[in-house]
């Protein structure tokens, strides 16, 4: 249990469980036919559905209904054949219906559960609860005039799916790893592009504390965290926040609570008491959404290769240790690319260069892979020269910083610049007898016992062949040549 | 020579063909008949140079031989169904000033098939009464109310919620008018004013541009002064409309090429719970002459139970302003219609707009429907009331095993004085106790005139069938038509 924190009174556990919403990557929104890109000048993008006109009726957007299928496949979740839009009523300017439509009772996907890959190299299941279908609300501004609000209902109605999971979340860090899966599995799928920065990811955090073993403490609701990092910041805050109220001999009230990412804090925004009365109901301007099973399987098989089912391929295919497996499958782009770089090659080999080598370049220069100025087929180019000894592994990185800066391939560059790796025995062997010759005290000392010293003239023969001589062989020859001297 | 405009849609319709007169004669008569009977205050909006520039139009579709199938007929639109850049009320006060840029699906319909359209009616506010008294606009008076040739004696209601539409018709300024019917809205109306009206099967018609009430209710329909004139309304308005998902995707039968008086065979069943204490006796008389008249067209009359009756108006009473009170939450003076702004908060400005917005009567629905979805109420009355009106179509379900239509009177009394029934909601609900059952069970039905009572005043017969089988309920109809002969006259209606 290393997750636990420290109080004054002892450990206490925490736990967490997230309502992440994602918006549907789609073209339309949930229910309208107007347009749910991101951007656009305010209420440029609203139909009069969206605007809640009198007498206009929501039709839904089956390619909707279609990802939120396809996620629930990705979270192992039931497929609800049979589900209900209900309406949320509450008023606010940016609801124009002064109702949301969203589904209560029966969501279209029901339980389901997801994996996250702890540090200590184990893996967590973690609980879905639900996956449901709601419209989003406009957005209200208030800083455009110094005593009116602003309406943009852009954003009202786009599609969201809500996806709850169940209070399995031990930790901060836990939390992070679940969204980061979450959001992989929605890239994936295709069902939503995971971008925190344009909301199209938001997630609300249920917080509450407990000594281990005891039931569950009281909840906060921490509202619309908008990153990962605000997401790992609020939850600690807030659960050393909940520790020393109860600590100090005082309660936790049930609440929501903002987090201000400026001050590092989270704030109260409304108590239990002041919570909204839905009065939720069916809303019967929606029939009940009814799935055709043959449709869902066939959704189901079209679901691409997903980041667990990839990641034991790996191991098992490529050989590769969990930890690399789960760094090149957490995007599908990068695991393609790997893919491409190991067909046919040293799997562990490649992995090394794919991690190391070009996501550490990519990630320096603050590149993305689709930019990346080595192709993964001239990556691959490079592995097979190593593996086939044309050039050590140290020279390959200076391969790949000529390949990095001019786009050509491993060959052209070994060759245009007479880098291939000498293996012919002679010409090493001169070499070495030539290092001999010229370092007479350090090989006294490597005679007197100091093995340190034989480092020393393989470096010196690898200096001479311009870093061209294969290593190995070189060690080789040495020793053979000391031992018969 | 008969006044063009106390012509059915029909007879119209042949003289249009005929060349006997244009449609822009028609039009004419008709806009004419509208300042006479403008007393009534039945019109919200006049839009005459609309009808002008349609019946022109019409005219040179018959010259061409292209007519539609309604053209150059001048109807009245009642003023819940949204019609493009003309002032659309719901006869409320919240939506002033409000122009839609669109037009409803089913009045669309109705200009495609050459209708003209006179202008918008007045209706109970938000579709919300049995008595149009809740119009924003004023009371509208029932044609038939006591008329001394310069003033009415007295004001009797024109039923409601279609009041508008009801009262232009049997006033003869109008054709026909759509209606709409939640509770009864078309057919008691048309009771209460000696027309005729019919509610499709729920999904029949597109909701989409109609101002919405209680959503599962909610049905458009035609209002005119015969069983044909309604079944060429329904023929134009009826329709799948992938706009509003609950239409019903499924061809549209010829109504009115099947429009056929025969009953001879046909199973009609009289249900024992409509027969309720306190409804006057010439109303329980006039129901069993029709039922004599049937049995005489050689159907078989028979005695049916629909056990769940008597729930049917309180289930009503928590769906349909369960309903109401969400879709009216969007009348919040933010996009559209009336804005009070004190300078308050926002929570302050929809106060002081839906306060003086909205009548008392939807005022009173809004907070009876939110009660009763609040946490902690919802199991007691809103599943409970969902779970009275599954039984009560399973109700109907089984009788339909048996019948083919059912006949009852439409309402339990006739037009009553302009402000009776005002200081009892509960009095006032009771006047949709024939109606509500086959509204909740989402039934086709229709109102025809059947006759008069001692008062002079008109009475409904109510003719309820399967779903989707509008074909019985006008066959029915027609045969109780023709039997009833029904040819009595408003005292007040236009030359």
């Amino acid at each position: 249990m290393s997750n636990l924190i420290s109080g004054n009174t002892g450990k206490w556990e925490i736990v967490i469980g997230l309502e992440v919403h994602a918006q549907v990557s789609s073209k339309a929104k949930l229910f309208s036919g107007a347009s749910a890109t991101f951007g656009g000048d305010p209420n440029s993008q609203v139909s009069f559905v969206d605007a809640g006109f009198p007498g206009m009726l929501p039709v839904i957007n089956q390619y909707c209904v279609e990802q939120a299928v396809k996620t629930g496949f990705g979270l192992n979740a039931q497929i609800n054949l049979a589900s209900v839009f209900d309406r949320k009523n509450y008023f606010y300017a940016d609801l124009p219906n002064g109702y949301q439509i969203s589904q209560y009772k029966q969501p279209i996907v029901g339980e389901g559960f997801l994996l996250i890959d702890l540090p200590d190299g184990t893996t967590k299941r973690v609980g879905i609860e639900r996956l449901h279908l709601e419209q989003d609300a406009g957005k209200s501004m208030h800083d455009q005039h110094p005593s009116k609000s602003y309406i943009d209902l852009n954003r009202a109605g786009v599609a969201l799916m809500e996806i709850v999971s169940r209070p399995d979340l031990r930790s901060a860090e836990e939390a992070t790893l679940y969204v980061k899966k979450l959001r992989s599995i929605l890239r994936y799928i295709g069902s939503c592009d995971g971008n925190m920065e344009e909301g199209s990811l938001r997630c609300d955090a249920n917080v509450s504390v407990r000594k281990p073993g005891r039931e569950l403490g009281t909840r906060c609701e921490i509202k619309n965290v908008n990153s990962v990092r605000f997401l790992y910041a609020a939850i600690e805050y807030e659960a050393r926040r909940q520790i020393e109220i109860i600590e100090d001999g005082g309660k936790i009230h049930q609440e929501t609570r903002l987090f201000d990412s400026v001050k590092g804090e989270t704030r109260s925004m409304r108590s239990k008491e002041d919570a909204h009365d839905y009065r939720y109901f069916p809303d019967p301007d929606l029939l009940p959404l009814e799935l055709d099973a043959a449709w869902v399987k066939s959704l189901g098989e079209s679901l691409p290769e997903l980041p667990d089912a990839k990641k034991a391929r790996f191991i098992s295919e490529y050989g590769l240790t969990p930890y690399d497996a789960d760094v090149l499958v957490m995007e599908q782009e990068r695991a393609a690319f790997y893919e491409t770089v190991a067909k046919g090659r040293d799997g562990k080999l490649a992995a090394n260069w794919v991690i190391t080598e070009l996501l550490g370049r990519l990630n320096k220069d603050g590149k993305d892979l689709a930019d990346s100025p080595v192709s993964a087929e001239n990556l691959g180019g490079l592995i097979a020269r190593i593996s086939d000894k044309t050039i050590s592994n140290t020279l390959a990185k200076t391969v790949f910083g000529h390949m990095w800066d001019e786009g050509k391939t491993a060959d052209a560059v070994i060759e245009e610049k007479g880098m291939k790796q000498v293996t012919d025995t002679g010409a090493i062997e001169k070499l070495v007898e030539e290092a001999i010759a010229a370092n007479p005290a350090v090989i006294a000392e490597f005679k007197a016992g100091k093995e340190r010293a034989l480092g020393f003239i393989v470096g010196q023969v690898m200096k001479k062949s311009a870093g061209k001589a294969n290593p190995g062989m070189v060690n080789e020859i040495l020793v053979k040549k000391l031992k018969s001297a | 020579m008969t006044s063009l405009n106390h012509l059915t849609i029909s007879e119209a319709l042949v003289g249009l063909k005929a060349k006997k007169f244009s449609a822009v004669e028609l039009t004419e008569a008709h806009l004419k008949a509208m300042a006479q009977t403008k007393s009534l205050n039945a019109f919200i909006t006049e839009t005459p140079e609309i009808a002008r520039q349609q019946a022109a139009a019409s005219d040179a579709r018959y010259a061409k031989g292209e007519a539609g199938m309604l053209d150059g007929i001048p109807l009245a639109i009642k003023d819940l169904y949204c019609t493009k850049d003309v002032l659309t009320t719901a006869s409320s006060h919240i939506l002033d000033g409000f122009k839609p840029k669109y037009e409803s699906t089913v009045t669309q319909k109705l200009w495609d098939a050459g209708g003209v359209m006179l202008g918008k009616v007045a209706l109970d506010e938000f579709a919300m009464g049995s008595s149009t008294t809740t119009n924003y606009y004023g009371h509208v008076i029932n044609p038939w109310s006591p008329h001394n040739g310069k003033d009415f004696t007295s004001r009797l209601v024109p039923g409601g919620s279609s009041g508008g539409s009801s009262a232009v018709i049997a006033a003869r300024a109008a054709m026909g008018a759509t209606g709409t019917d939640t509770g009864g809205s078309i057919r008691q109306p048309a009771s209460f004013t000696g027309i005729s009206g019919i509610k499709p099967t729920y999904g029949r018609c597109s909701r989409w541009g109609i101002i919405a009430f209680a959503s599962s209710l909610d049905q458009a329909g035609p209002m005119a002064r015969s069983v044909r004139d309604c079944a060429l309304m329904l023929q134009t308005m009826a329709g799948h409309d992938p706009k509003d998902s609950t239409s019903v995707d499924m061809p549209v039968p010829d109504w009115v090429k099947a429009l056929s008086p025969k009953v001879k065979g046909k199973r009609i069943g009289i249900p024992k719970e409509y027969r309720v204490d306190g409804t006057p006796a010439e109303i329980l008389a006039l129901w069993d002459k029709a039922a004599s008249w049937l049995k005489a067209a050689g159907a078989e009359v028979v005695d049916v139970s629909l056990p769940h009756t008597k729930y049917a108006v309180p289930a009503y009473y928590v769906i349909a302003p369960a309903e109401a009170s969400s879709n009216l939450a969007r009348y919040d003076g933010v996009k559209f219609g009336l804005r009070v702004d004190n300078g308050g908060s926002l929570a302050d400005m929809y106060k002081a707009t839906r306060g003086a917005g909205f009548g008392k009567e939807v005022r009173r629905r809004i907070l009876v429907g939110t009660y009763v979805l609040s946490a902690g109420y919802y199991d007691a009355y809103y599943t409970k009331a969902l779970k009275v009106r599954a039984k009560i179509a399973e109700d109907f379900r089984k009788v339909f095993e048996s019948v083919d239509a059912l006949l009852t009177p439409t309402a339990p009394s006739t037009a009553f004085v302009i402000g009776a029934n005002e200081d009892d909601p509960v009095k006032m609900y009771l006047n949709d106790i024939f109606t509500i059952p086959a509204s909740l069970a989402g039934l086709p039905c229709m109102s025809i005139p059947g006759g008069l009572g001692s008062d002079g005043l008109p009475l409904g017969l109510h003719i309820i069938g399967k779903p989707f089988d509008e074909q019985s309920v006008l066959d029915v109809a027609l045969a109780l038509e023709e039997a009833a002969a029904f040819s009595a006259v408003p005292n007040f209606m236009a030359a």
